[in-house]
């Protein structure tokens, strides 16, 4: 290990991260710190108060919407992760690298079309196949527009893993499906979570394209502020952010530290 | 391999790739053909081909090459940093993590962040350097553009420098190369993959921005992605809109071409 | 690969546990049943109470959805796939959804509230007889200023904004109607002027406006206002009322060269399922005393005659929000203009836009 050099620069190097760091939480700090604020506003910090927290939990649509934003979050992303990993296998048995090339090149089109033109182009095509706009069409759409995600995070890994591995599990009697399980998931497992992560990023953060496909009183996080926001942001918007930043935040801790107790933390074990 | 396996892995992503990419391509190249009183005509190509349009595409070409700088010259040294920590893959989440709090209140609360009166011009003050006009700067824009896709990037570079094994480091050092050769000449040739990856997932992107647009930059700034939200949402000009979007899929692909990165690799047998 | 399924499992346990939760909290709120109502109206755009109100006298459960441009709320409709009973489109739009067979003819003898519209806001061209729409709210297109950031300068006029003062000091609202309306409104053109010269000196002399325009923003226009962020915004004159309930050191106007009088009416959308129901919020809508505090709790002007007489008097009596009818007069409905014109105006406005470079 090269521990010389990394204490040399590490005063230096960690200032730069701790930089980096308050940069990308400052605004979420700066809505927690204003969904105590008595005021009433994101200015003018008059006074603390638990009474946007109250307001949260008194509104039952907004908690519903909540659940449904979660839902849609967990279900997409599993969803997808599963279809997208079938992808990446997919990409990867393909033997001409045209076709490689042409797949790769289908599957980035949702990547980078505009979410507006997503969304637009998914309300005609399910308005002509004739699904009812709500709870469906939104977690097809979420599904739809997270697969390509996954793959570009899978792919990577599926790649650098050498062929001769799998015609060395082959040579030894593996059967097909042993190769995929014992073999190749666990290898491409750090992208298959990469690729779900992402994915979950994806669907909370989509505001556009469930926008156009959601109907019917179904409604999601994004959307529901985006239409309060008409009348400025109300602070128990804030409190809710808060409350949902705290509740992924000791998530994601706890899951890592469960995980890393129980195995070695995900990624690390694929360095040799 | 038998082309029976193949085929099993290939049905549903064909079938999402058929009804979720292809269907929808064809109906905005289809509604790309129709002018706004649903005639067919080829007219809003010959549009796009005006003035205003050319200079919208220039300014989309320019603030997102800047802001695909800027994500790099942060996201590259923060990356490196990251895979030297203890729980690299805890802090790599942390990374994440900020991206799932809604964009429209995080770019609320850059408003008050940033507005004259604001946290950031308050400090400014006290240093002496006096209130500045932040909000619907072009700084800003490129600012919080970067602050949303900087993930984007950290992660394919993380990733890369995380591929690359140490002791290369190592033996350039003792080979008596500086850290600025070691770096030129080793670690960034071995990630090139990486921020090749990370720059596709931030640049194609920012051409299309929109919505901050407006909220930062208070329309100061015109994106590709600001007109195809017009057209669609305002004008209801959706031949226009499509237009625009056929020809960023074509810009999206030439990019994907340009600077293809697909790793040479033997194909089994 | 055992952790993997393990995850996965997990997050389909879960997910099916929130949709129980989603379940339990409707059914505990009543929404299971058909018994419903779906009302799709600007965020934001009626006082809460009201539909709690509503739902307690008529037994009916409301879902609210919103939008937040009558674009996107046209787009939704013709496109089917939903049931919105009840929708709050503004004038231009209602006449659009006529011409594309969008709404249901209004029964008038199922509306006896009907009666507390003051005639003025009745019969108008957008919708002849009211046989679609039934009035909900209206409103101006204005300034909004602060004389305190301008030494006590009193604004008056659209022209007044080319002063030199207000350099890098105005706020416009994102809308090319709004925007290009007044440009035409200060060569004192009409708002719904076609003819292409009177257009391109209408750019012209906005783009010379350029240096005074700090930002074109959306809503959040009303916050950037309040906080002083720029001292002069043109905004819509319910977003006005409401920044001037915030900061009062704000004042409107609604500028002598004349400007845009807008409505917000109630229409069916021909996608409606529940009509008894549709006619029954209406109804419920019309009555002085809820149109009142609907119009407390929102801020914009109401076409009820007879709420306007139980308001107080410093709201009703505010010509700022109420202009009397002489000054009514001189100002102009949007008419719908065509979808080709219209998109000449999203043109124009784009290359107002874009002159800012």
């Amino acid at each position: 290990m090269a521990s010389q050099r990394i204490s040399r620069g590490w005063k230096w190097s960690n200032l730069y991260l701790i930089a980096v760091f308050v940069v990308l939480y400052a605004p979420i700090f700066f809505l927690t710190l204003y969904s105590f604020n008595s005021g009433g506003a994101m200015h003018d910090f008059e006074g603390f108060t638990l009474e946007w927290y109250k307001e949260v939990f008194a509104d039952t649509r907004l908690l519903i919407i909540v659940l449904n934003t979660l839902v849609i979050a967990l279900l997409s992303s599993a969803l997808s992760t599963i279809l997208g990993v079938l992808g990446a296998l997919a990409i990867q048995h393909v033997r001409r690298r045209r076709t490689q090339n042409m797949l790769l090149a289908f599957n980035n089109v949702l990547i980078v079309s505009p979410d507006v033109i997503i969304g637009a182009s998914f309300l005609i095509l399910f308005t002509i196949i004739g699904i009812k706009l709500g709870f469906v069409s939104v977690l097809l759409a979420h599904i739809a527009f997270s697969v390509p995600i996954v793959v570009i995070m899978v792919l990577p890994k599926l790649e650098e893993m050498s062929s001769t591995w799998i015609d060395a599990a082959r040579d030894l009697g593996a059967s097909r499906s042993d190769v995929l399980t014992k073999v190749i998931l666990p290898y491409i497992r750090p992208g298959i979570f990469a690729g779900f992560f992402m994915a979950l990023t994806y669907s909370l953060d989509d505001f556009a394209v469930t926008f156009f496909v959601t109907g019917n009183g179904y409604s999601t996080l994004a959307v529901e502020i985006y239409s309060r926001a008409r009348q400025g942001i109300s602070l128990s918007i804030n409190a809710l952010s808060t409350l949902i930043f705290l509740f992924t935040i000791i998530l994601v801790i706890g899951y890592y530290f469960i995980n890393q107790r129980g195995n070695r933390p995900p990624g690390t074990e694929v360095q040799q | 391999m038998s082309v029976k396996s193949r085929n099993l892995y290939l049905i549903p992503y064909a079938a999402w790739i058929v009804l979720f990419v292809v269907a929808p391509i064809a109906l905005i190249v289809y509604y790309s053909l129709f002018d706004i009183e649903g005639k067919f005509t080829f007219s809003n190509y010959s549009d796009f081909f005006t003035p205003v349009y050319m200079r919208m595409t220039l300014s989309s070409f320019w603030y997102a090459f800047l802001i695909t700088a800027f994500s790099l010259l942060i996201a590259y040294p923060a990356a490196y940093l990251l895979t030297r920590t203890k729980h690299k893959q805890l802090w790599l989440l942390l990374i994440i993590l900020p991206s799932w709090i809604n964009l429209l209140l995080k770019a609320y609360a850059f408003l008050g962040l940033f507005g004259t009166y604001g946290i950031v011009n308050a400090a400014l003050e006290t240093f002496g350097i006096g209130r500045q006009q932040i909000l619907f700067t072009d700084f800003s824009f490129v600012f919080v553009s970067v602050y949303i896709f900087i993930p984007f990037m950290i992660l394919p570079v993380f990733n890369a420098l995380e591929k690359m094994n140490p002791s290369l480091i190592d033996a350039s050092r003792d080979l008596g190369a500086s850290a600025w050769t070691t770096f030129r000449r080793v670690v960034f040739p071995l990630t090139i993959n990486g921020v090749k990856a990370g720059c596709q997932a931030v640049f194609i992107p920012a051409l299309s921005l929109f919505m901050i647009t407006r909220l930062i930059a208070g329309n100061r700034v015109i994106t590709l992605g600001t007109a195809i939200e017009q057209h669609f949402l305002v004008t209801q000009d959706w031949g226009m809109g499509a237009t625009i979007a056929v020809f960023l899929v074509v810009i999206m692909a030439l990019i994907m071409v340009l600077t293809g990165n697909r790793p040479k690799r033997e194909v089994s047998r | 690969m055992k952790q993997l399924v393990r995850m996965f499992i997990a997050v389909f346990v879960v997910a099916f546990a929130l949709v129980y939760g989603v379940h339990l909290l409707n059914s505990s709120e009543g929404y299971a049943g058909s018994n419903t109502l779906t009302i799709y109206n600007w965020g934001d755009y009626i006082d809460p109470d009201l539909i709690t109100e509503f739902e307690k006298e008529s037994g009916l459960k409301v879902i609210y959805q919103t939008f937040d441009s009558n674009e996107a709320m046209m787009t939704k409709i013709e496109q089917g796939g939903t049931t919105f009973d009840v929708s709050v489109p503004s004038e231009y739009a209602i006449s659009k959804m006529k011409e594309e067979n969008l709404l249901l003819p209004i029964d008038h003898n199922k509306l006896p509230n009907l009666a507390h519209i003051d005639e003025r806001f009745l019969n108008l061209s957008f919708d002849p007889n009211n046989e679609y729409s039934i009035p909900y709210f209206w409103g101006t297109v204005g300034i909004v200023y602060n004389p305190s950031m301008l030494d006590g300068w009193q604004i008056k006029s659209w022209n007044d904004l080319w002063d030199p003062r207000l350099r890098n000091q105005i706020l416009l609202v994102d809308g090319a109607r709004e925007v290009i309306g007044f440009g035409l409104n200060s060569l004192h053109y009409s708002l719904n002027d076609t003819e292409e010269a009177h257009l391109q000196e209408a750019k012209n002399k906005l783009s010379t406006l350029t240096p005074n325009v700090k930002a074109i923003v959306g809503d959040e226009i009303k916050m950037l206002l309040a906080n002083e962020e720029a001292a002069v915004g043109v905004v819509w004159s319910g977003d006005a009322s409401e920044i001037m309930g915030e900061n009062e050191n704000l004042d409107y106007v609604v500028p002598e060269e004349g400007s845009n009088l807008w409505f917000d009416n109630m229409v069916i959308p021909k996608t409606a399922r529940n009509i008894e129901g549709a006619y029954k919020f209406m109804n419920f809508m019309l009555d002085p005393e809820h149109a009142a505090q609907n119009a407390e709790y929102v801020g914009y002007s109401t076409p009820n005659k007879d709420a306007l007489a139980i308001l107080p008097e410093d709201i009703s009596g505010d010509e700022r929000f109420y202009p009397v009818p002489e000054l009514t007069e001189k100002l102009e409905v949007y008419r719908n203009l065509g979808k080709r014109m219209l998109a000449h105006y999203n043109e124009l406005f784009l290359e107002f836009k874009m002159h800012r470079k």
